[in-house]
């Protein structure tokens, strides 16, 4: 059963409306914010718990739960909300779609969670590279604020409220929440230590929270039709509501669509990406949640469901939702090596595990793709990823290994076979 | 890639002012009191955009980048040592911190990329302007680069001049794009096989009835 229209919040996901105010409010939004901000911020974060809602950026970590974090009281250092616009997973697309078609949803996503967390400031950091999405989120707010939505007595609530937004200027690690406050004090991205968390001594050190742009803009729209609307679209309990999906690769009609959480991989593709090229008998493998997420091979894609728990349960992850497709004619040990190469050119270089490991991993995997090595280094390789993993700073390193732990998982026979090939032509020669 | 970024190149200007002090302070105070710094990424991105603006004049032309007079210029300006400049403007690949072509195509080569037929788009592109990625035409009016994932990923395959994306392209349409540039038309951004944005081809499955 496919999401029904009326259950969609992204209404103007392709921009066949207008971006603007006046369409975002034909559209809903901003409909008596003030009464929303009326009802309280216990109200607003326990509509928010009931909603289910799990960060969409790709940790999946409850939104509600992440605002209760918040110091309760206002002392000397004043709140900030950030809101991470800094997409750069490969494989996704999909907060792109929100900043440049429904930008007010986030501007009013941001007042709510901003009222809530007693924010008077938020800051939006965007890839330096969606120059033309920046420049519709500055349009919303500067529109936003000539209307008295945002400034002094933000939409009539009583409560003063700003938004920023912010350039980043091309480091896929900024999307890290504490390389992405370094980068937002005028800093290299460079990921702090935990603790402190950011809700203790966050952006400027004081408190602060960072949520993902669709965690943020599905927020007005959960608040208007209530948390049990939301939470009873979905799978279960714990992967609730709808979700952007990115459809790529090779399929008949790549796009970005909305859907209900758990739907089955095999009917998102089949009914909203035109299916696999060839058919789905020419399926090999996808990456269901952006690259850092393990690749699934066919006999997993078959039945499996798009939610976190799912995909968890395959070993895999539902990430950020971009779902890369790959059928028979990839060379799938290439397609993981450029994303060890992507890995590599993006650590920040601060811890030596990761550092080190993914120029490594990369050199290893260039050698893999031609079956220049021995079967033993491919368990070195594995070897090798889990002393990456779970060593570093932030999450880059785990990142980094996961994908090649998937295809040594899945495709360790493919790996042999190019090995074997390869000793089998150095031999004739 | 590009030329090689030193501080005391030959092609380094002396000198760098802002055009506008005005601008410069609007940036400046976006940021809570006492936390200038933050506006350091936007002032090099200003000192980029301005040293672009000449280039795109001049003869030969060039594209934007920024000086270490700039870099200097931002210290100053934010009371900063010089190093806390040069960290920053190192550290994130968008900053060019040497001379570039007019036109800066940044090539995605990423898997969801490469899957789509990327490779197939750099090797046009090599082929058509006789250079290698991380090279420059003579005529100042091309800089090829390879970059990591710009995250138009439903778009693939894309690629990035200087502010704009080019999507959905084929080794045809990626020439025909050169041969514009060469001419100096700008193409509208975004698909360059018709469809709408982000939208399937052909039109959407849903949403139907709105917008």
């Amino acid at each position: 059963m496919l999401l029904e229209d009326k259950d969609r919040i992204f209404t103007n996901l392709y921009g066949h409306g207008d971006a603007g105010l006046k369409g975002a409010q034909a559209r809903g939004d901003w409909d008596n914010t003030k009464d929303i901000l009326a009802k309280g911020r216990d109200w607003i974060i326990d509509e928010m718990k009931k909603s289910g809602l799990r960060g969409r950026g790709g940790a999946g970590f409850p939104t509600g739960m992440k605002w209760s974090f918040m110091p309760k009281e206002l002392k000397d250092k004043p709140h900030y909300l950030v809101v991470n616009a800094d997409e750069s997973e490969p494989g996704t697309c999909k907060d792109r779609e929100i900043m440049r078609h429904d930008p007010h949803k986030l501007i009013e996503g941001c007042l709510i969670a901003g009222f809530a967390m007693q924010a008077h400031h938020a800051f939006i950091y965007i890839r330096g590279e969606f120059y033309d999405e920046g420049s519709e989120v500055v349009k919303a707010i500067e529109e936003a604020r000539a209307a008295g939505l945002l400034g002094k007595n933000a939409a009539g609530s009583g409560w003063d409220f700003d938004v920023t937004l912010h350039r980043g200027a091309g480091a896929y690690i900024c999307g890290e929440e504490t390389a992405l406050l370094e980068s937002l004090e005028g800093k290299k991205g460079q990921p702090r230590n935990k603790p402190p968390f950011p809700a203790g001594a966050g952006l400027y050190s004081a408190p602060t929270t960072i949520n993902n742009v669709e965690s943020i803009a599905v927020v007005p729209t959960i608040l208007r039709r209530g948390g049990a609307w939301f939470a009873g679209l979905g799978k279960d309990e714990k992967n609730t509501g709808t979700k952007l999906f990115c459809l790529l690769g090779h399929i008949g009609t790549p796009c970005v669509v909305e859907e209900e959480m758990g739907i089955s991989l095999r009917d998102l593709i089949d009914q909203h990406g035109g299916g696999v090229r060839g058919g789905w008998d020419n399926l090999l493998a996808v990456i269901p949640g952006g690259a850092s997420c393990p690749v699934i091979p066919k006999s997993v894609c078959d039945t499996v469901l798009m939610d976190f728990d799912s995909l968890r349960a395959v070993q895999s992850g539902l990430g950020t939702a971009g779902v890369i497709v790959m059928d028979k004619s990839t060379d799938i040990v290439y397609a993981i090596c450029r994303l060890a190469q992507f890995y590599m050119h993006e650590s920040c270089g601060q811890c030596t595990p990761c550092r080190e490991g993914t120029g490594w991993m990369w050199r290893v995997m260039t050698r893999m793709v031609k079956g220049q090595a021995t079967i033993e280094e491919i368990d070195m390789l594995y070897d090798v990823t889990k002393e990456i993993e779970g060593h570093t700073i932030c999450a880059l390193g785990d990142a980094a290994a996961w994908p090649i732990q998937g295809l040594i998982r899945h495709f360790r026979p493919e790996m042999e076979r190019r090995i074997l090939d390869y000793r089998k032509i150095a031999k004739a020669a | 890639m590009k030329k090689k970024f030193e501080l005391d190149a030959d092609y380094q200007p002396k000198t760098f002012a802002f055009k506008s002090e005005a601008v410069v302070n609007e940036i400046i105070n976006r940021y809570p009191k006492g936390r200038s710094q933050s506006a350091m990424m936007p002032l090099l991105d200003l000192a980029q955009r301005q040293v672009g603006e000449e280039g795109a004049k001049a003869s030969p032309p060039y594209g934007g980048w920024i000086p270490r007079a700039a870099m200097d210029e931002i210290a100053r300006i934010l009371d900063l040592a010089p190093m806390r400049v040069y960290e920053v403007a190192t550290f994130y690949s968008m900053y060019n911190l040497a001379p570039v072509g007019k036109y800066l195509l940044q090539m995605c080569t990423t898997t969801p990329c490469w899957l789509c037929g990327s490779a197939d788009i750099v090797k046009v592109t090599e082929k058509n302007l006789g250079i290698h990625v991380g090279e420059s035409t003579k005529d100042g009016l091309f800089t090829l680069m390879e970059v990591e994932c710009l995250g138009a990923c439903a778009n693939a395959p894309m690629i990035q001049v200087n502010d704009d994306f080019y999507e959905d392209l084929t080794p045809e349409t990626m020439t025909g794009l050169l041969d514009n540039l060469k001419k100096g038309v700008v193409p509208k951004a975004g698909p360059q096989n018709g469809r709408n944005k982000a939208e399937a081809v052909g039109g959407s499955t849903t949403l139907k009835k709105v917008g």
